[in-house]
């Protein structure tokens, strides 16, 4: 079935050519099949319910107006019975050691001005309470939406008289996953009506919708299309945001919302746009506003 | 370049594998004999028996990278019923050898957990040496997958 | 990487004779040295090999680690207890760096 949509799609393996051209070919009439095939099996979420810590996440939310589902449903929910449960212990998961080590970031200085960001901030866990689950934001002074990372390379940068952070480095991702911690549980909601957050909304949602790249895919392809269906071995979720930074086990490490856009971005064979942005901060907007009522489950566990 | 068609397999099987962790650089694999091997020595050349060790593993493994596997030998830990260690073994592997884990009186059980990595679909084995010598065995398939978009 | 953290969860009390469970976990990429690079060199291997548990001073459980063992090795066990006191957890890396954690028990 795979190969006969491959030629009907106009696809020519016999064009010759170079040999690359032939990889090419055989990698698009995988990815093509492998999306038939995505066609063929349905699997289900599952109905367990996530609690960390005694605290009960959402892991369902009421759909939001003009929504393309019933419901949000949180990557989680996709998952193996091992991975959830991982992540459920919050003492096996890898992603706390991440929070650990973001908190002695909180509280080393850094920068000329010999301050750390427990100098203005204090106890994160009073003040970046339920921050992160409002983010991104508008910024009035750069006038575009900032994120997390953003946010803390601006506070670096004009408070502290420290470098920016090199994206994905280990300190920014463990940064981040430490002041997303402090909003674990709580629904994400972002306020679109600051500035002109409406107006990024609206160009995330194109892209969210535009196919790119070599094998044509668009985030829709996956995660409305053929949401819940089998990608291979793989169970399509929604694809939210709400568990970002993760601790992913195919990387055994934390992986920010850039780095995992862009990586699926590369998958589908286009030109992965840079780390914030204009493109990716657009669709952080969007995609953040899809997963609107998730609890934020950030470090989440995924495969 | 030119790839013939046994190549291509070959190098986009490597390429899926790849991101299992890092555990396969080339198709080489642990013979079945190497790990077979382990399992003599450990066992000081005796047959292993069936039955008083448990080897936990999922069916389906999401992810390569990161297996969690428990074992458990139904002992008291007490007087002459004692494990000595428990050795885990897998047979697809680069490497058969995963973990040996080393009991004592004062561990209470014979019980162990932890997360492990394979690099493909293969047998999970855990072979149990007791205090007296005796050596008992247990084995689970596990499959690992491969994703349809790793990022 | 960083320095490698650990952290260890076990009750904080205990009646003499029980059998308490122990969780402990450590930040550590486990290279296996099966990887390569952009430029096809093998990353050398460097691992945790080693993982011990005492009580008092005295063994409790062992782990000898292979490359096989995930990253941010966890572990699972069970100890006996009789006495309070305190447990000791080491982590020897391949580089011989060994990596401690500590926690006391209230055994009544």
């Amino acid at each position: 079935m795979g190969r006969r949509r491959f030629f009907a799609s106009g696809a020519d393996a016999s064009s010759g050519g170079t040999n690359v051209n032939k990889k090419l070919l055989l990698l698009a009439a995988a990815a093509v099949s492998t999306i038939g095939l995505a066609r063929l099996v349905q699997a289900e979420p599952t109905t367990d319910t996530l609690e960390i810590d005694g605290k009960q996440m959402i892991t369902r939310a009421p759909a939001p107006e003009g929504y393309p589902f019933k419901e949000v449903l949180s990557g989680w929910l996709f998952r193996e019975a091992e991975t959830r449960a991982t992540e459920a212990d919050s003492f096996s998961n890898p992603g706390m050691l991440a929070v650990e080590r973001g908190e002695e970031i909180w509280n080393t200085v850094e920068g000329t001005m010999g301050k750390s960001c427990a100098s203005c901030h204090n106890d994160a866990s009073e003040t970046m309470k339920d921050v992160g689950a409002h983010y991104p934001k508008w910024d009035a002074d750069a006038k575009r939406p900032i994120n997390v990372e953003l946010q803390i390379d601006k506070c670096r940068t004009e408070n502290m008289g420290a470098e920016a952070y090199k994206f994905d480095s280990d300190d920014q991702k463990a940064l981040t996953t430490y002041i997303k911690y402090q909003s674990l549980g709580t629904p994400v909601k972002i306020d679109l009506s600051q500035g002109d957050m409406q107006s990024w909304w609206d160009k995330g949602k194109t892209e969210y919708y535009t196919r790119t790249g070599q094998l044509n895919l668009s985030c829709a392809s996956c995660h409305e299309v053929n949401m819940d269906k089998m990608i291979r071995a793989d169970h399509l979720s929604q694809g939210q945001v709400n568990g970002f930074p993760t601790y992913r086990f195919n990387t055994g490490g934390m992986v920010s919302l850039h780095n995992r856009i862009r990586g699926c971005i590369r998958d589908t064979r286009a030109e992965m746009p840079k780390a914030f942005s204009d493109e990716l901060m657009a669709l952080e907007v969007y995609v953040t506003w899809r997963g609107t009522g998730l609890s934020v489950e950030t470090p989440s566990v995924r495969q | 370049m030119t790839f013939n068609r046994r190549q291509l397999f070959l190098l986009s099987a490597g390429v899926a594998l790849a991101g299992a962790g890092g555990l396969t650089a080339a198709p080489a694999r642990a013979e079945a004999s190497a790990t077979d091997k382990r399992i003599s020595d450990f066992a000081g050349g005796k047959e292993p028996g069936t039955g008083k060790i448990t080897l936990a593993a999922p069916e389906i493994a999401e992810n390569g990278n990161t297996v969690p596997i428990s074992v458990k030998v139904d002992s008291k830990m007490d007087g002459d019923d004692m494990v000595d260690s428990v050795m885990i073994v897998a047979d697809g592997n680069p490497n058969p050898e995963v973990a040996t884990f080393h009991f004592t009186a004062m561990s209470g059980a014979a019980e162990a957990t932890t997360r492990m990595r394979l690099a493909k679909t293969q047998n999970v084995i855990a072979v149990a040496k007791m205090a007296d010598g005796s050596v008992y065995m247990d084995k689970k398939e596990v499959k690992v997958t491969i994703g349809g978009c790793g990022g | 990487m960083a320095t490698p953290k650990p952290r260890v969860k076990l009750p904080k009390k205990a009646k003499a004779g029980e059998t308490i469970v122990i969780k402990t976990l450590i930040s550590h990429e486990m290279e296996s040295g099966q990887r390569k690079d952009k430029e096809g060199k093998v990353i050398p291997r460097e691992i945790i090999n080693k993982f011990t548990c005492e009580f008092n001073g005295k063994p409790v459980f062992a782990c000898d680690m292979e490359p096989a063992i995930s990253a941010n090795p966890y572990f699972e066990f069970n100890a006996k207890v009789s006495e309070s006191g305190k447990f000791k957890f080491t982590w020897v890396d391949d580089n011989g760096s060994v990596y401690t954690d500590e926690a006391a028990i209230e055994v009544s």
